[in-house]
């Protein structure tokens, strides 16, 4: 039996179908999962994606996280369930509860549109897997608001019990100031859950999935998720 | 007015600060960038709604881990 993905539609997401041709690409099912409805569809994995969901109004995620779609995510999360949120949808778990801090504007205050390098910092082997430890990422950026922030407690929290998934760096690896695109507090790109089954993160791994978008890295992780669900099974 | 917490860095603030100093106002020390909202209220006395507005505040206008809030009541018409 091949693994489901769900993936989020709210009014405004826009990387749903490329979410979709992801999953797909990597050997595994995607049905889409309307905002409006409670309905997981027996999907193994949920994916929120990017876009801007009900207009991201007031700030983003703020509304989208009352739809109705969002109870059934939290009892898919509460229950163990594997949860990424991609951009709007790493917004929107951090307004929901589900992940600690929130995605201010860009220090710049411009949009950024760019390839990143992604540091691997923490072991979460249902979203990485098949990456390499500590090794490093090529994935896409494309937010206004991507700056993360968590008070200290918090940050200590994160980095201390090993949270914190990805970071910004330079192709090297290493943690510069350039190297990181929005302003993030310590670099942050990507977080887990406490019970390490929900990941948000603002790079786009399913723009990075095609040699001709210029990486395949996403790709890993879609392979990764479905590896861990393969195993489980 | 919900606005970011003093601790957090406000480029829009920042952005401001720095147009205000380049128009001949270099009194200015400090500009911070937040978001004004106007609610109506059908409601019977001002007590029952600093509760409610407080309640609103919290549950969706403003976001606690990044926002602080402020609010005053003007009784309407009638």
């Amino acid at each position: 039996m091949s693994v489901r993905f769900g993936i989020a539609v709210f009014p405004g997401t826009w990387s749903d179908r490329d979410c979709a041709h992801a999953v797909e690409l990597a050997g595994a099912e995607a049905v889409q999962l309307w905002h409006g409805d409670r309905d997981l569809k027996g999907a193994d994995v949920v994916i929120l994606p990017g876009g801007f969901a009900y207009g991201d109004y007031l700030r983003t995620g703020a509304i989208a996280r009352f739809a109705p779609l969002m109870a059934a995510v939290r009892e898919h999360a509460a229950l163990g369930g594997l949860v990424l949120g991609i951009c709007n949808g790493f917004q929107i778990l951090c307004e929901a509860g589900l992940l600690p801090g929130a995605l201010l504007r860009n220090s710049s205050l411009q949009f950024r549109c760019q390839p990143c390098w992604l540091r691997l910092e923490a072991p979460a082997a249902a979203f990485f897997g098949q990456c390499q430890p500590g090794g490093l990422l090529r994935l896409p950026i494309s937010h206004g608001e991507g700056r993360f922030y968590a008070d200290k407690e918090t940050m200590a929290q994160l980095n201390g019990e090993g949270r914190v998934a990805l970071r910004y760096t330079d192709a090297g690896g290493r943690l510069t100031d350039p190297a990181n695109p929005n302003g993030s507090l310590e670099a942050v790109a990507g977080i887990l859950s406490e019970g390490r089954n929900v990941l948000g993160l603002m790079p786009h791994p399913e723009r990075a999935c095609e040699p001709l978008l210029g990486s395949s890295d996403g790709l890993l992780m879609f392979r990764s998720l479905i590896g861990q669900l393969g195993s489980r099974t | 007015m919900v606005s970011l917490k003093g601790v957090i860095n406000d480029p829009q603030g920042l952005v401001v600060e720095d147009a205000l100093h380049h128009l001949g106002y270099p009194e200015v020390v400090g500009a911070r960038v937040g978001k004004f909202i106007s609610l109506e209220l059908d409601v019977e006395d001002l007590a029952s709604a600093q509760l409610r507005v407080d309640e609103m505040c919290q549950r969706l206008l403003c976001n606690g881990e990044i926002e602080d809030y402020r609010f005053d009541l003007q009784p309407g018409p009638g």
